[in-house]
């Protein structure tokens, strides 16, 4: 009865109310999608560079080059003599190499060139089809099949670059050969065929003269590719490759864990300040809601000796003004996280058209969102104890002696 | 029976109010007058346990008021004592039956709902059960305060200034339907008035000065 008196005061002052109730929706939804979004970028990032130790490619940005070869995020640093990465990839430091040719992009998601070894890595497995075992068949990642509606045996004409208007080749369409399981990886947003037929691509293209491929494609020391992912076997190679290859090659080494590491040092300055100003509203909210108890006791004071003269309890009149506090905020919190989904939702749509990483909205974020609540409590209780404390010490005689 | 022996009530060591012996059986009626300033909300809010004498004895049925915990009076009050004010206060976001419910659950823990109407028909009241106690007119809202104060089947019915702020015909109306559900419930009346249209119509008053 005390609980349902509580959320029925709340409702018979609506105005009073709506103030505190907008700022706690306010204050939750953002930490709410500040939480979300961090959590899943940096899961999805860490997924994607698990098991790569460093990236050979092309002299430039380090950043660039991760961003580029392992997330497909940005543009290449350049390109790299493959017979000269051989080399490296033959090193007894390392375990496993993998040559990545990409560059260029179908409706704006990346062809990547490389070899079964890569979708070993990610456990990318089929979904339906098989993987790619000619010249032109792309295996597809679930994302892309997903957005881009691409069954087995569908053909599309690749483009150059990774913006959606660029040049296409049209010499030679893809064809599709499988669609790959969702892995939650940079692979679920990625077309993928083997090295040739990106080499054959590009040759063809520059030669204009399609009789030309086979020779070329034969010719290993002209051969090119962007970047290499390496897992090393002796972890000295963190340590000793970057300056050898620094030293004695036209490349760079970068390692992923300290790009994407800088990467978040990055954002994570703009995603502590949104919290902060979501934390900020929280308390304003608190503030408020304490406002709000304090102003309308003053009017309800008859209201609550009215309880005690029958038969309540001090510790009943105390629960009612805490309870409302209480609902207000678990009102604000529920309404924040449907508000901080709407917004995911939003945002997660124009992240997938520009960066092709999917957001899952609907994912409940355990244990932070529990501690979002325990938190978002602990501001009402705060803010209810002072008008709680002064229904508990009322005065019955007084209050009903006041004309 | 309501019995009290040499109450006396200080607010401070200058302002002390001594209230004459009274007496009151199941049943009968009493009203208690006198002149604005000689203490008569503090004499009911005595015998209601609403304040506690600074000495004397205020025996309700047996139970003495005075000896009792403050929470011990408060579930007494509720369950035995039925309270009507000169201004009726009610619980501003529950209807009409819904204050009524809140009586019996505050006291005894169960909402009577039955009991609840069967109050508000007798008082005339049930088509306004749903409503809000703020729509009620003057009128109505004491009557709705008497039903509240019948709804545990007190066994005192305390009065203060029920009738002051309402009319003639009005005034007679609360005053006879206060009357009847004492009776009814066998409770015993007390009414703390100045209201001089009362004296014709209870013959036992107690003046206080």
């Amino acid at each position: 009865m005390i609980p349902l008196i509580a959320w029925k005061n709340i409702l018979y002052r609506p105005l009073n109310a709506m103030l505190s109730w907008l700022l706690l929706t306010a204050g939750v939804a953002i930490i709410a999608i500040l939480l979300l979004l961090q959590e899943q970028m940096e899961q999805q990032m860490e997924k994607s560079i698990a098991g790569i130790d460093m990236v050979l490619g092309a002299k430039g940005s380090p950043l660039q080059l991760i961003l580029s070869a392992v997330y497909h995020l940005d543009s290449p640093t350049g390109n790299i003599n493959y017979a000269e990465a051989q080399r490296w990839m033959k090193h007894p430091f390392v375990a496993e190499a993998i040559p990545l040719s990409y560059g260029d992009s179908y409706k704006g998601y990346s062809i990547l060139g490389t070899t079964q070894g890569y979708l070993e890595k990610y456990e990318a497995k089929m979904a339906s089809g098989v993987t790619f075992q000619h010249d032109f068949e792309v295996v597809v990642g679930a994302g892309v099949a997903e957005k881009l509606r691409l069954m087995p045996n569908d053909t599309f004409l690749g483009t150059h670059g990774r913006s959606v208007q660029g040049e296409t080749h049209e010499a030679h369409p893809y064809r599709v050969s499988g669609i790959l399981q969702p892995t939650g990886t940079v692979v679920d947003n990625l077309i993928i065929s083997n090295l040739e037929s990106v080499w054959a691509m590009h040759t063809e293209q520059e030669d204009g003269d399609s009789t030309a491929i086979n020779m070329i494609v034969s010719a290993d020391s002209t051969r090119e590719i962007t970047a290499v992912l390496i897992q090393f076997r002796a972890k000295m190679g963190f340590i000793l490759w970057p300056r050898m290859v620094a030293e004695t090659t036209k490349m760079q080494c970068a390692s992923p864990v300290i790009e994407t590491n800088r990467l978040y040092s990055l954002f994570g300055i703009g995603i502590h300040g949104m919290q902060y100003v979501g934390w900020g509203i929280i308390f304003l909210a608190g503030l408020s809601v304490f406002i709000a108890l304090f102003s309308t006791l003053k009017a309800r004071i008859y209201e609550l000796a009215l309880l005690r003269i029958l038969g309540g309890s001090r510790l009943q009149l105390a629960m009612l003004v805490l309870l409302e506090s209480i609902w207000l905020c678990l009102a604000g919190y529920l309404s924040g996280l449907i508000l901080s989904r709407v917004g995911l939702w939003l945002v997660a749509k124009s992240i997938e058209k520009e960066y092709h990483y999917s957001l899952n909205i609907l994912q409940f974020r355990w244990p932070q969102e529990i501690y979002l609540l325990l938190l978002t409590l602990a501001v009402g209780i705060l803010a209810a104890i002072v008008p709680a404390w002064n229904a508990y010490r009322l005065n019955m005689a007084k209050t009903l002696a006041e004309k | 029976m309501l019995q009290t022996r040499q109450v006396e009530f200080r607010y401070s060591s200058s302002v002390r109010f001594h209230f004459p012996d009274i007496q009151c059986g199941t049943g009968e009626a009493l009203l208690v007058t006198g002149p604005s300033g000689v203490g008569k909300t503090t004499f009911l809010h005595l015998l209601g346990g609403i304040l506690k004498p600074t000495t004397g004895e205020i025996n309700v049925f047996g139970n003495k008021l005075p000896d009792m915990t403050e929470r011990a009076r408060d579930q007494f009050r509720g369950q035995n004592i039925g309270i009507v004010f000169q201004r009726s206060y009610f619980v501003a976001s529950l209807s009409v039956l819904e204050n009524l419910t809140l009586a019996s659950w505050l006291a005894k823990g169960e909402k009577q709902v039955e009991r609840a109407e069967k109050l508000l028909e007798s008082l005339g009241l049930s088509d306004q059960k749903f409503k809000n106690t703020a729509q009620l007119s003057i009128g109505q809202q004491q009557r709705a305060a008497i039903a509240r104060a019948m709804m545990n089947e007190p066994k005192l019915l305390l009065a203060d200034e029920p009738t002051s702020s309402l009319d003639d015909e009005h005034c007679f109306l609360v005053a006879k339907m206060l009357q009847e559900q004492a009776q009814t419930a066998g409770a015993a009346l007390i009414i703390v008035t100045h209201d001089q249209r009362l004296k014709n119509l209870f013959p036992n008053i107690q003046r206080l000065s």
